[in-house]
């Protein structure tokens, strides 16, 4: 039995203590915006915040979450309001098939938090997610267009 | 698309779905009586319209909708039409089931080969066309007036002489008893309003919420989950597996084979069954193919470069006779490798089985495919069928001939009637299991006269086929039409840009057991390195500047020249680029669309650094010219990352790449700056979503050739030690 909060709400989850917290989140609890894409950390498609941080939660064996904070794509919007990286995407059209921004939104409103104003340089080194559509222009704009506000 | 064949809607019989359909079929307007009042709580104007009381306007979108954004594209069309207020407009995905039962009222499902819109667009626009005629005259009819005298816009109908005005919303369920209109008079392109304006997509709210479903999302009550692990050289099969080893673990609730080549375990959660899949011990029979390497197949490439026989695409004039009378022989190789579609969704699909009824939900480009996949494999006839199609995590061609992962799903769900279950691949199986990007090489070999002039070009292409594996039927005595996409002598599809007095362009076709897909681009992808790279070697040799090289043959070809002329002039073509800045060109055509790119490029030791790509698209007409600009720069990171990273290689008769850690892909950092040009200049439709992929690559190798005089002929550049900076 493992004991996590997920956007505000504790549950209690009979898994294996291996078991990655993305399967946990998907497929126990039902919170499906976080998306699986490699299983091995490369791609970023399952990234979530824990504790504030992000991290890939295909590679997150659910044993190390216990007692730990939460944070899925589901549970960024504020009581109805869109995060402001959602915001920014919604202006700019980011997502073309999706798949991706779950992750690449978590990733980004992560880094927004250690670096309200990132440079180019900070995005090309902390965002390292994969689109395979090819969004990462829109991202870009997106990026700096929420943080100049 | 070689000939359209006028088939009546009522004729139509549904065994061409597993066909796969789309190829070359042509339909009547899709519309007519309404045979099933919509799902969604509405009255349904026609089968492509649905106005609520609330003045909701559901457009229903045939076509899959993977990023390429035809989903807004062809819910413009609709509305254009339909004179409806853009704000209120949402979309449906109706069913292959539905569309089969209603005598495929909604035309093509298939989505591929970037023709979502140029297919669709005159009965999309004629269906939002008719439901706006029938509004308006049950509007008229109640106020008894001529429908001619009443005008709709922003879903609002007036009769000025009598001052009345009604909405949609109020007239919809008596138009849906309207008898269909029979001549419908579609607007002056002059007169479009909503389509060619850069509008916001529909779907994006849902996209950055998670609250999106694809396939993968799928979930329903008792749903189990099941792992599968397929042998991984094609044409092996399962010799033995030891189920009792994994039996009693935990959440495990069936071993299964399935068909003779592959085993999957059926559990409470995936974890569990991909878990014990891992666990389970199998031995396979690979058979002959375990003996193919990436080597063997090269091999057997290079044969076909110099053999007598070959398909034939596009020949003018005496190649022979006149490359034997030529002051000048070039030749080069090039080759190009095996490339997985590495969709970030992997292959999955949820399937529910009974003894008179099996239904499927899944991310695809081609639900009528998946629909007859679907009752192929589980031996129900088509009415008992249905598939209910989801967003797509890719699609990239990999979802569209290939139904694979459905059948797979049903043969899974069918070992345990009732339950519905969702199967899903591991991205290890995903590489190991795709439809590849086909491997080819070519050789060119050119002519020159004492002046430099080109005057005979053979290109001899020597590889597989892609309608060969996924689509025989389409096949021309034998020959594969597909494998000469730019380089046809004319047409509307993917013409060659250049006069050249004597051409010869053959296909030697061999067809290794890796399986070939249709892929982003795909065959256009490497003819244009090939033949764009050449024409740069050539101008090279000739001592001439590759821009005025291509405008001296191009004279005859004014929309490739167009482009072309765009991408150098915004580019500063013949100016400084900067500092160790080199410029590369390429230009083709694809899709029914031109397309042109200018990369600048600079070098320093393996690193190569691409500041700024200027590209340029007319496709006839320009639906979204904002959503076309984000296919032009997303269709460079997928062209880009197959040039610099994408190659499966193939080792045992497996392909050995099983991850990302071994199949990498550009991320945000090595994005170059994209500046698109949408120049549409009418009269036709073409499409956007792959034609500019395939200047990405030789754009690029132009560029390195300048920047550093040397000339790479084999891909990816990663086999020479080059890296994106």
């Amino acid at each position: 039995m493992a004991r996590l909060t997920v956007n505000g709400q504790l549950h209690t989850v009979d898994a294996d203590p291996d078991t990655p917290l993305l399967w946990v989140l998907r497929d126990h609890i039902g919170l499906t915006g976080t998306k699986y894409g490699c299983g091995i950390a490369q791609c970023g498609a399952c990234t979530v915040h824990m504790d504030g941080m992000a991290v890939r939660s295909c590679s997150v064996p659910i044993s190390l979450v216990d007692g730990k904070q939460i944070t899925t794509i589901e549970g960024l919007a504020q009581n109805g309001t869109l995060h402001k990286v959602q915001k920014a995407w919604v202006d700019h059209d980011v997502p073309q098939c999706g798949y991706c921004q779950s992750g690449m939104i978590m990733a980004v409103a992560a880094l927004l938090k250690d670096k309200p104003k990132p440079s180019d340089e900070d995005i090309n080194r902390e965002i390292t997610n994969i689109c395979r559509c090819g969004t990462y222009q829109q991202v870009r704009e997106a990026i700096h267009a929420a943080t100049s506000a | 698309m070689n000939c359209v064949a006028k088939i009546n809607r009522r004729s139509f019989v549904v065994g061409t779905a597993a066909a796969g359909g789309g190829l070359a079929l042509g339909f009547d307007l899709p519309f007519g009586p309404k045979l099933a009042q919509a799902e969604v709580g509405g009255p349904e104007v026609n089968a492509w319209v649905v106005v609520q009381p609330d003045e909701t306007v559901i457009i229903r979108i045939a076509r899959s909708e993977m990023g390429q954004g035809t989903l807004t594209g062809l819910a413009q069309l609709a509305a254009e039409e339909l004179e409806c207020d853009w704000s209120r407009v949402k979309y449906e995905f109706p069913t292959p089931g539905q569309n089969v039962a209603r005598k495929r009222v909604w035309g093509d499902f298939f989505t591929a080969g970037s023709r979502g819109i140029r297919e669709s667009n005159d009965f999309v626009r004629k269906g939002g066309a008719a439901a706006r005629i029938m509004l308006v005259q049950a509007a008229a009819e109640q106020w008894k007036v001529p429908a001619a005298e009443c005008t709709a816009a922003d879903g609002v109908i007036t009769h000025k002489a009598s001052s009345r005005s009604t909405t949609y919303g109020k007239v919809a369920d008596t138009a849906g008893k309207i008898e269909p209109p029979s001549d419908i008079q579609l607007k002056d392109p002059k007169d479009w309003k909503i389509i060619g304006k850069g509008l916001k997509r529909l779907d994006t709210a849902e996209k950055v919420t998670g609250k999106a479903i694809y396939g993968i999302d799928v979930r329903l009550p008792g749903m189990l989950y099941a792992a599968i692990k397929a042998c991984p050289v094609n044409g092996g099969k399962v010799k033995s597996f030891d189920a009792a080893k994994i039996t009693g673990n935990k959440g495990v609730k069936k071993v299964v084979q399935i068909e003779d080549n592959a085993i999957a375990v059926i559990g409470d959660s995936w974890w569990q069954a991909k878990t014990a899949l891992d666990a389970l011990p199998i031995t396979w029979d690979e058979g002959e193919n375990a003996k193919v390497s990436s080597e063997s197949i090269a091999a057997w490439l290079k044969e076909g470069l110099d053999v007598e026989q070959a398909f034939v695409g596009n020949k003018g004039g005496d190649v022979k006779a006149a490359l034997g009378g030529a002051a000048q022989k070039i030749e080069a190789v090039y080759n190009y490798p095996y490339q997985n579609h590495a969709t970030l969704e992997p292959q999955n699909a949820v399937a529910r089985y009974t003894a008179d009824k099996c239904e499927v939900w899944c991310s695809t480009q081609n639900g009528e495919q998946a629909l007859a996949t679907a009752s192929e494999a589980c031996g129900l006839p088509i009415p008992k069928c249905e598939v209910y199609k989801t967003f797509l995590g890719g699609g990239f061609g990999r979802r569209s001939t290939s139904q694979d992962y459905v059948r797979q799903a049903v043969l899974v769900a069918k070992e345990i009637p009732g339950t519905p279950v969702k199967l899903l691949w591991t991205r290890e199986e995903d590489m190991t299991h795709g439809w590849y990007h086909p491997i080819t090489q070519c050789k060119l070999t050119a002519g020159f006269d004492k002046d430099k002039n080109l005057t005979a070009l053979h290109v001899r292409i020597s590889g597989q086929s892609i309608l060969a594996k996924v689509r025989p039927a389409a096949l021309q005595e034998g020959r594969d039409p597909a494998t000469f996409s730019g380089f046809y002598p004319g047409g509307a599809e993917a013409a060659i840009g250049y006069s050249i007095p004597n051409i010869l362009v053959d296909h030697s076709m061999r067809n290794p057991h890796i399986y070939p897909g249709f892929w982003r681009g795909v065959n256009i992808n490497h003819n244009a390195i090939y033949l764009e790279c050449f024409m740069d070697e050539l101008a090279k040799e000739a001592g001439v500047d590759p821009l005025e090289f291509r405008r001296k043959l191009m004279a005859q070809h004014p929309k490739h020249l167009a482009v072309l002329n765009a991408v150098a002039t915004k580019a500063g073509w013949g100016t400084p680029a900067g500092q160790d800045v080199h410029r590369g060109l390429a230009q083709c055509m694809a899709f029914g669309s031109y397309v042109a790119a200018c990369a600048e490029v600079s070098v320093n030791g393996n690193n190569v650094k691409i500041h700024r790509i200027v590209a340029a698209t007319d496709p006839g007409y320009a639906v979204n010219p904002a959503q076309i600009e984000r296919q032009v720069a997303g269709s460079f990171v997928y062209g880009l990352t197959a040039l610099f990273m994408g190659e499966c290689t193939v080792k045992a008769g497996r392909i050995e790449q099983e991850n990302f850690d071994t199949y990498d892909m550009m991320r945000i950092a090595q994005m170059p700056k994209v500046e698109t040009i949408v120049m549409p200049s009418g009269g036709f439709w073409g499409g956007v979503g792959e034609p500019t992929i395939a200047v990405a690559a030789p754009a690029v190798l132009n560029a390195v050739a300048a920047a550093t005089g040397k000339r790479y002929r084999s891909f990816p550049l990663k086999q020479h030690g080059l890296t994106m900076a």
